[in-house]
């Protein structure tokens, strides 16, 4: 260990290497490790701020599963079985989430594949243009647009109507299908980058080696393309679900009336609840089932941990 | 099964670069053919118009007398086998083996046997299960040649595949691949720019610059008979006397060069009429020493330059009298005499063994 750091001083220099072990103890460490770890912390507890603030600190201050018994069971006088409300929504939102992930992995690798190795020169930077420029809008902006151009009089409708492909109009947010889209193209650069940096560093020998071998064309990204570029599908597949899963201005802006995502809950255990160790025991919740849910995938699918860094 | 490889005027244009002009050869079914040239003259373009990777701008390409116009690489009796080899690194060897056969639907445990039966072949058995990083250059070599065999191709094309190894293991791969060629009984083509390749594995070579085919016939024939003064400089070793033509006589020349008066042999089919610019080429081992200079006809008076030794040769740099540098090889007979630098030889030339060809580019250094 020490002379791991003696190696490496003596290679970067000492600036440099105070530097580097400077952003990265504020990157790992103290924006990630300890906030986590003080959300893990107060999902024990109770909620004293609002119960007793006095006893913070005193002998009554114990762990307790409280909050995540409520995030299974709702209230002791609960006559349900289980939490039906909160449960239904969280499984509806990992759902919802692998849904928009597999929606974009769909969508995104074809063009992924495409600009990678069959686009030359101009048409690839076009293309990279028009993948980025549209993200110069923000978040806010665009989901608020997404209300005209998916409301019930909304662009898409009155087109649909008018080539009388509909007779009724449909309401798209309240049927989620606006929350899916929005989601789905807000997290598309996360899912093509890394693929078509995966795709990229292939050899196109390889391609045209099982293509000579009288491979059919999805035979060869079957067989060849997509191992390949199997931890840069994971890694964009984390990101986009993780992402999807965690999101929270776009469900409350075009999300469906009648249906929460789980981070709205989150969210209002922390604000109109006033009650951060349960939105801590709920945040926590999410991000462990999302880390297992990932970690098997990778699992099944035989990606290493370290690939993904590739 | 082989097939022969018609090339009917085959033209290819990328934009306003013509990368092969106006090919047109027959390659007999179970030969094994050599394209040789140097880098950038379209020999790799050829063959990727014979896979079905590269569309000919005009001309066709028949295989086994069937026109290939719109019919797709993974259609073709072809194998290729590439420069690199690409290999699939994600696949154990015999995965990588049996790939054409997975594609035609061939059961598990067939793929297997035929796999292992290949690596047999190839000389590499029991080493199946292997990833491909696990194996050597030379191994890699063999698995190409397997994988390619396993699609049972009528014709197999090879693009340098020898060009990463080293010197030994190159030499070694050249009699196996005549081997494996010769009982698998396909037709190959084989790309190089390496001569020795193509000179000791080849039925018959042909010889490519820019894009144009200046001479196809065998090895022998295009290293004693050049048909063009580039292949004369490519193939082989030669020294270049630049002159003009003195007289001509039956399949003989007289040429007037810098260095003195040249008596050479005109090729089948070389015509050189007195006033033409030529060139006298001589092979460094066509060359002998002589005592005389004026008893005998075709000796130049030279001067020793540098003198190096290659085990079954010594090579003498010599300078003549216009300053041109002439390289003259001699066996090592175990008598042979180091000369002092600036030691004065008479050199003769032997009128049989040099040509005399009409004056044209060579080949780079």
């Amino acid at each position: 260990m020490i002379l791991w750091f003696q190696k490496f001083f003596g290679r970067n220099g000492l600036v440099l290497s105070l530097y580097m072990l400077l952003v990265s103890f504020i990157w790992i460490v103290v924006m990630f490790v300890l906030p986590q770890i003080f959300m893990f912390d107060f999902s024990f507890r109770f909620n004293w701020t609002q119960i007793d603030p006095s006893k913070i600190g005193g002998p009554e201050d114990v762990y307790t599963l409280q909050h995540y018994k409520f995030l299974l069971l709702g209230s002791p006088n609960n006559p349900d079985p289980f939490n039906i409300v909160d449960v239904t929504v969280f499984a509806r939102t990992i759902l919802a989430a692998a849904f928009v992930t597999l929606f974009d992995l769909i969508v995104c690798y074809p063009v992924a594949y495409y600009l990678a190795h069959v686009a030359k020169g101009g048409v690839t930077r076009l293309m990279m243009l028009s993948l980025v420029v549209p993200f110069w809008i923000n978040e806010l902006l665009r989901a608020f647009a997404f209300r005209i151009l998916f409301g019930e009089e909304g662009t898409i409708n009155n087109i649909l109507l008018l080539l009388g492909i509909l007779s009724q109009p449909i309401d798209y947010v309240r049927e989620n299908i606006a929350l899916y889209t929005g989601l789905g193209y807000a997290y598309i650069l996360l899912m093509i980058f890394p693929i078509y940096n995966a795709v990229e560093s292939l050899d196109r020998n390889q391609i045209e080696a099982a293509r000579d071998l009288g491979s059919p064309w999805w035979r060869i990204h079957w067989r060849v393309v997509i191992p390949f570029a199997k931890p840069g599908i994971t890694s964009g597949c984390t990101m986009v679900f993780m992402l999807s899963a965690g999101a929270l201005a776009l469900p409350q802006i075009i999300g469906g009336p009648s249906s929460l995502w789980f981070t709205q809950i989150i969210y209002q255990w922390f604000n109109t609840g006033s009650n951060w160790p349960r939105g801590s025991a709920y945040a926590v919740s999410l991000l462990v089932i999302c880390v297992i849910l990932v970690l098997l995938f990778m699992k099944i699918f035989k990606v290493k941990f370290g690939e993904i860094g590739r | 099964m082989s097939a022969d490889v018609i090339l009917e005027n085959i033209t290819v244009k990328f934009d306003d670069f013509t990368a092969v002009k106006d090919a047109d050869i027959t390659i007999k079914g179970g030969e094994f053919f050599s394209f040789l040239g140097p880098s950038g003259c379209g020999k790799t373009t050829l063959l990727r118009a014979i896979s079905g990777f590269q569309d000919p701008s005009e001309g066709r390409v028949f295989i086994g007398g069937k026109d290939m116009s719109g019919i797709g690489p993974n259609k073709r009796p072809t194998a290729l086998i590439f420069q690199n080899l690409a290999l699939f690194p994600l696949m154990t060897v015999w995965e990588n083996i049996a790939f054409s056969l997975e594609v035609k639907g061939v059961g598990k445990t067939e793929r297997r046997k035929k796999a292992d039966e290949l690596l047999e072949l190839v000389a590499l058995p029991g080493q199946g299960d292997k990833m491909v990083n696990e194996l050597s250059g030379g191994q890699r070599q063999r698995v190409a040649v397997a994988r390619a065999l396993a699609a049972e191709p009528e014709v197999m094309l090879l693009d340098e595949p020898l060009s990463a190894l080293d010197l030994k293991l190159r030499q070694h791969m050249r009699t196996e691949l005549r081997e494996i060629q010769q009982r698998a009984g396909i037709t190959f083509i084989y790309i190089t720019h390496d001569q020795g390749e193509a000179l000791t594995m080849s039925d018959r070579v042909a010889v490519m610059r820019e894009g144009i085919i200046e001479q196809v016939g065998e090895g022998t024939k295009v290293y004693d008979n050049p048909s063009t003064a580039f292949v004369a400089s490519f193939v082989g070793e030669n020294n270049a006397f630049h002159g003009t033509v003195r007289n001509v006589m039956s399949a003989k020349a007289i040429v007037s060069t810098g260095t003195g008066e040249l008596e050479a042999c005109l090729p089948e089919g070389i015509e050189l009429n007195i006033g033409d610019k030529a060139i006298v080429f001589a092979r460094p081992e066509a060359m002998s020493f002589v005592k005389q200079k004026n008893l005998e006809k075709n000796v130049i008076k030279t001067e020793v330059v540098h003198q190096e030794f290659e085990g079954h040769f010594w090579h003498l740099i010599l300078k003549g009298t216009d300053d041109m540098k002439i390289k003259m090889s001699q066996i090592n007979d175990g008598l042979t005499q180091v000369y002092e630098e600036g030691a004065e030889l008479n050199v003769k030339i032997d009128p049989k063994l040099a040509v005399a060809l009409p004056f044209g580019p060579l080949a780079a250094e």
